[in-house]
């Protein structure tokens, strides 16, 4: 008997690639995937629900195709076409307490994975450099996003404690980065000259796509050997990048402001639709936030395959190149090392690192 | 001058009249501890090197010789550039907690090292206390208003050690919410003083430094210097115990007097959120020119280090040994700084 996956969120991008990939997987017999609107990418021949997980509709829809895994991936940051913080909230919180009522009545629901956001953290000078799952948060998130996803974990907890028979698995993921990815940050990466805060150079961690889809696909199935694929987990790729180092290897110029002005520069900037730059991202671009892994490589048992430097090279190769490529600024240097007056001419064009060790 | 008049405060334990430093300074006195009197700022930084590595030649390749000289600077140029490539390209590497070595061995450490060498001369003893390899909690006093004892400590330990370690240094949540200061800061390795940052730190196998004090310490008014303050609450005993890795005391004689504290204007520091505004002799009064530290003769010494793995993992729980681990810790380092002050012939020679 194969499984029937319940997928919400499919009129994303990573909703769809999610659906393709696991309709590929042998022990999966049906993928449903649910959305509010249809989706503009096809499906892989999974079907497709129109519902709202906001109406109780939901419920039905769980016991007509008696699903045993849910993935709820309909937690998310930036609205879908049209629409505004305000729906996104309540698909977010709403969305997920009807989701999680009729998983609560479905006798068949096995599995429970949600999509969740390492936005749970905050991030906020007092906090240690390193957040563990465990951490608890120096200051809870005051809104948007992020306090969308407390609550949503908040809900899901609740759930975990009222059917214990249920493996219930929490997804906290750093920022998605990837060639399709539509995250509130790769919007701001997209901007021709970045906007900083003075005197803060925040640590960022990305996680690619394609990490995104393996680690929930791990979580939906049966876990592996000597793995545990139930709880609370922090993904992200390998090592930290800079805000500094992201632009320079973006080759977008950066535009520190004052911390205080950044607000009204941040209003400015929605008001003309360039991007939408909550408080809560502001934070994010202040002090930065990075996560242990440890738990998502000893009991999860998956490697990602895209270290954070790596994801963040791949989203650069899928944007045009910005008014600084890094290659023009690098040949420059070379070309200054080849002139005579340093005794260029020997040195090769990558100079042997005397000042690397 | 403002400077002369802060000399004999301080100075009549050991040797009195300290105004005619510099002839004083020619003078035998003191051969027992110091050689080679007459380049005493020159003289600091091998010292402590003799005593690690009996031989210290290969540690100063400073002068090339003559024929290799055109070389050399070939080498230094194309070496500059090669960092300038990487630097503006972004391809270097920081480490989780925001640690950029590049960075910091190239430019954060050459802006110190002056300081450390010509201003403080900074004197360096019993570096041979820091391990080599492995995880080590350095806990130090802390003074002089402006945590520079820090940076001091930081450039002590990477020049004067054979292995040529990296302080890790914990720092107040101040310190991570000024601008442009934070971001210095994380680059040349600091993070938060907290149990998490610490206990990762030192598993990780690095070196960290903590000075317990905190704010009681650094802001202390001048005719408290060299009283140790209290340790916290311990909390880096307990963190040292549960990593497993030795605590090395560590007496820093000379950071009390670069601003002489003579007073805390308690209201301004409460508007601007600051532990304390220190009134200096020089301070608010000269501008900026009172934001000069004085030149202080600087003495850090590591004393021998203080085992924490002998103990089950349960010891971490226990508070009463965490009390006397850190009496033991506080009261090593505040009988250092006694034995130094003794020694010492002046504050600023």
């Amino acid at each position: 008997m194969g499984k029937v996956v319940l997928v919400t969120g499919v009129a994303r991008q990573l909703g769809g690639r999610f659906v393709r990939r696991i309709q590929r997987d042998p022990e999966v017999d049906r993928v449903i995937g649910v959305d509010a609107v249809p989706p503009a990418h096809h499906l892989g021949g999974a079907d497709f629900l129109q519902a709202d997980i906001r109406q109780p509709t939901i419920a039905r829809v769980l016991a007509e195709h008696s699903v045993d895994t849910v993935v709820h991936m309909d937690v998310t940051g930036t609205p879908l076409a049209s629409g505004g913080r305000g729906s996104v909230k309540e698909t977010n919180v709403i969305g997920t307490m009807q989701l999680l009522g009729a998983c609560q009545k479905s006798p068949q629901v096995k599995r429970l994975v949600v999509k969740s956001s390492t936005n749970v953290y905050g991030s906020a000078p007092r906090d240690p450099a390193v957040f563990t799952e465990t951490t608890p948060p120096k200051s809870l998130p005051s809104g948007g996003f992020a306090k969308d996803t407390v609550e949503v974990e908040g809900y899901v907890r609740g759930f975990a404690r009222r059917r214990p028979d249920v493996a219930v698995c929490v997804l906290r993921f750093a920022n998605i980065l990837g060639p399709t990815a539509d995250s509130p940050l790769a919007e701001y990466f997209s901007l021709p000259v970045l906007p900083t805060v003075f005197g803060y150079d925040p640590r960022l961690q990305f996680v690619h796509e394609d990490d995104v889809i393996e680690v929930l696909r791990i979580a939906s199935h049966d876990p592996a050997r000597s793995t545990l694929n139930s709880g609370t987990f922090n993904v992200a790729g390998d090592g930290v990048l800079l805000l500094s180092q992201c632009s320079r290897r973006l080759g977008r110029p950066t535009v520190p402001v004052l911390l205080p002005a950044v607000t009204w520069v941040g209003s400015a900037l929605r008001t003309l639709g360039a991007t939408d730059f909550s408080p809560e991202q502001i934070r994010l671009l202040t002090h930065g936030r990075v996560v242990s892994t440890t738990q998502m490589r000893d009991t999860l048992g998956y490697r990602p395959k895209y270290t954070t430097a790596e994801a963040f090279a791949d989203f650069v190769r899928g944007r045009g190149p910005g008014l600084l490529p890094p290659q023009a600024l690098a040949g420059a240097v070379d070309r200054i090392a080849a002139l005579p007056v340093l005794g260029g001419g020997r040195t090769p064009s990558h100079p042997p690192t005397q000042s690397a060790n | 001058m403002a400077d002369a008049k802060v000399i004999p405060f301080d100075d009549d334990r050991s040797r009195g009249a300290a105004g005619k430093g510099a002839t004083r300074r020619r003078g035998p006195g003191g051969s027992g501890r110091r050689k080679g009197e007459p380049a005493a700022v020159r003289e600091v930084q091998p010292l402590p090197v003799q005593q690690a590595a009996p031989v210290p030649e290969p540690e100063e390749p400073a002068v090339p010789e003559k024929p290799e000289e055109r070389g050399g600077w070939d080498r230094r140029i194309a070496g500059g550039l090669s960092f300038l490539r990487r630097r503006i390209t972004g391809d270097y590497d920081v480490d989780e907690f925001g640690y950029d070595k590049e960075l910091t061995d190239q430019v954060l450490m050459s802006l110190l090292r002056p300081i450390a060498e010509k201003y403080f001369r900074v004197e360096v003893k019993g570096v041979e206390n820091i391990p080599s390899e492995g995880g080590a909690l350095i806990v130090s006093n802390h003074s002089g208003t402006l945590p520079l004892d820090g940076l001091m400590l930081q450039v002590a330990v990477h020049d004067n050690h054979p292995a040529e370690r990296h302080l890790r240094l914990l720092a107040a949540d101040l310190v991570f919410m000024l601008p442009v200061v934070n971001e210095l800061a994380r680059k040349a390795g600091h993070t938060l003083a907290c149990a998490e940052d610490a206990q990762r730190l030192l598993e990780g196998g690095e070196l960290v430094g903590v000075m317990p004090e905190g704010f009681k310490g650094i802001g202390k008014p001048f005719s408290e210097r060299y009283k140790l303050q209290r340790f916290g609450r311990g909390g880096f005993v307990s963190t040292a115990l549960r990593a497993g890795t030795p605590i090395v005391p560590c007496s820093i004689v000379g950071a009390e007097e670069i601003y002489p504290m003579i007073g805390n204007a308690k209201t301004l520091a409460r508007v601007l959120g600051f532990p304390y505004f220190p009134i200096t002799p020089t301070f608010p009064w000269l501008g900026p020119l009172g934001a000069v530290p004085l030149p202080t003769k600087w003495t850090i010494q590591f004393g021998e280090p203080i085992a924490t793995d002998g103990y089950p993992p349960e010891a971490a729980e226990d508070p009463m040994l965490m009390f006397n681990l850190t009496d033991q810790v506080r009261e090593q380092i505040q009988h250092t700084l006694y034995k130094l002050l003794v020694q010492r012939r002046s504050v600023f020679f």
